[in-house]
């Protein structure tokens, strides 16, 4: 993506950092970005919703998948660099374990741990983002909820993909039965992130990853930081299976509603294709993610329950967080897009 | 024929996953008929057919059964 313009003096110094080539492996360490990381950490009041601080971690994230226009590709495993983003994301997991509450006593067994994955992902009723999709959005906030999505869903499945060299037997074979369904089976036309690219092409938005990063506000780049997060490191492989788990439970149902909406203004199979497909496929793949995926690796590695259900947990109030900013700008009849500072 | 081709020249048995109170999910080389024996083409390696009746995809499972509080017998 092309490198986007800084929100505060955390991202200030490390997008002017990043015009310069990587420090060579000899040169002395340089504590500026660290000590930037850390002020940023210390005046945020919600690092969830904190511009400088989830821009800065997605420009960081994104030098590990397809890289920041003009910067040197070195700079994805400087040390100083990732010094500062271990403080960002030390803050950031501290602060996700403190919002979410993950249900404790589950044992280590797939069906209990699949059961209490679909009892926390339960369809709800009530007010939520996809029935106001299907009901009332207008065409402008069809396309706000694009612009949203494709922070995403342009590398749709990616985040989740860190995980397989880090898992084994059952969980990893259930992984990678989901990841090839994401990648299209084989076919690159099939691919999610070919389906969604078509899909902002039908409604005339340009599919290329990070076009729109200048529109969406920090609660949603949280929610894709957070499956970086996840996703990046071994430690919070039970993590991101979790998250896997409830993304792929919240799917089905609200996609049908997401899809009704395009239709309910007139688009076509090539916009709602996305949606459509979506309906199917996650609900194979939700089965797979409970209780092959999640629930496997549980009875592999029992001491992994908690952070499985943390995930899972950190999916659904991210969401529900997103959901809220969308839906609350709407109702109040205001775009849900970022307005720049 | 080496290993490799009778690997490869040989289909994925078959096999069908009953999921609790959910779809049947269906896996390697089944064939997915209609009533008059047409195949209902199958858009991915593994699919979820519809076991609560309530979905609006059949023969594939759309998830209703969770909207429904479907409990399988």
């Amino acid at each position: 993506m092309k490198s986007p313009q800084p929100r505060g003096p955390l991202g200030a110094a490390v997008l002017d950092a990043l015009t310069a080539a990587a420090p060579r492996t000899d040169a002395p360490a340089d504590d500026r970005l660290v000590q930037a990381a850390r002020r940023a950490v210390e005046h945020s009041t919600d690092l969830l919703t904190d511009e400088d601080v989830q821009l800065t971690l997605f420009v960081l994230y994104e030098l590990h998948y397809a890289g920041v226009e003009g910067v040197d590709e070195a700079w994805e495993w400087a040390p100083d660099l990732l010094r500062a983003r271990a403080v960002l994301e030390e803050a950031f997991e501290r602060e996700l374990r403190h919002r979410v509450t993950v249900p404790d006593g589950v044992t280590a067994d797939r069906r209990a741990v699949a059961d209490t994955l679909f009892a926390l992902t339960a369809p709800t009723p009530g007010p939520s983002l996809s029935r106001y999709v299907g009901r009332q959005a207008t065409d402008e906030q069809l396309h706000e909820l694009l612009v949203h999505r494709s922070l995403y869903q342009l590398k749709e499945a990616d985040p989740h993909t860190w995980a397989v060299p880090r898992l084994a037997g059952a969980a990893k074979a259930a992984l990678v039965e989901i990841q090839a369904d994401e990648y299209g089976g084989g076919a690159p036309d099939r691919m999610h992130s070919a389906l969604f690219a078509r899909t902002m092409q039908g409604v005339g938005l340009e599919p290329t990853f990070g076009r729109y990063v200048e529109d969406v506000p920090a609660v949603t780049l949280a929610a894709v930081n957070a499956m970086s997060l996840l996703g990046l490191h071994r430690r919070l492989r039970g993590a991101i299976a979790g998250h896997l788990a409830a993304f792929e439970m919240t799917s089905s149902l609200p996609n049908r509603l997401y899809g009704d909406g395009f239709r309910r203004h007139g688009y076509g199979d090539d916009v709602t294709e996305y949606f459509d497909e979506h309906v199917e496929a996650d609900a194979v793949h939700e089965q797979i993610a409970g209780r092959d995926l999640a629930g496997g690796l549980a009875e592999q590695e029992p001491e992994l329950v908690p952070d499985i259900l943390f995930g899972a947990c950190v999916c659904l109030f991210l969401d529900d967080l997103v959901a809220a900013h969308l839906v609350g700008a709407w109702e109040r009849g205001e775009s849900s897009l970022r307005v720049a500072a | 024929m080496s290993a490799a081709d009778e690997h490869g020249a040989t289909p994925v048995r078959g096999s069908i996953v009953a999921c609790p109170d959910g779809p049947l999910l269906v896996r390697g080389d089944v064939p997915v008929v209609d009533d008059r024996g047409e195949p209902v083409v199958k858009r991915r390696a593994t699919v979820a057919l519809c076991r609560c009746g309530a979905s609006a995809i059949k023969p594939w499972c759309d998830g209703s059964h969770k909207a429904i509080g479907f409990e399988a017998p």
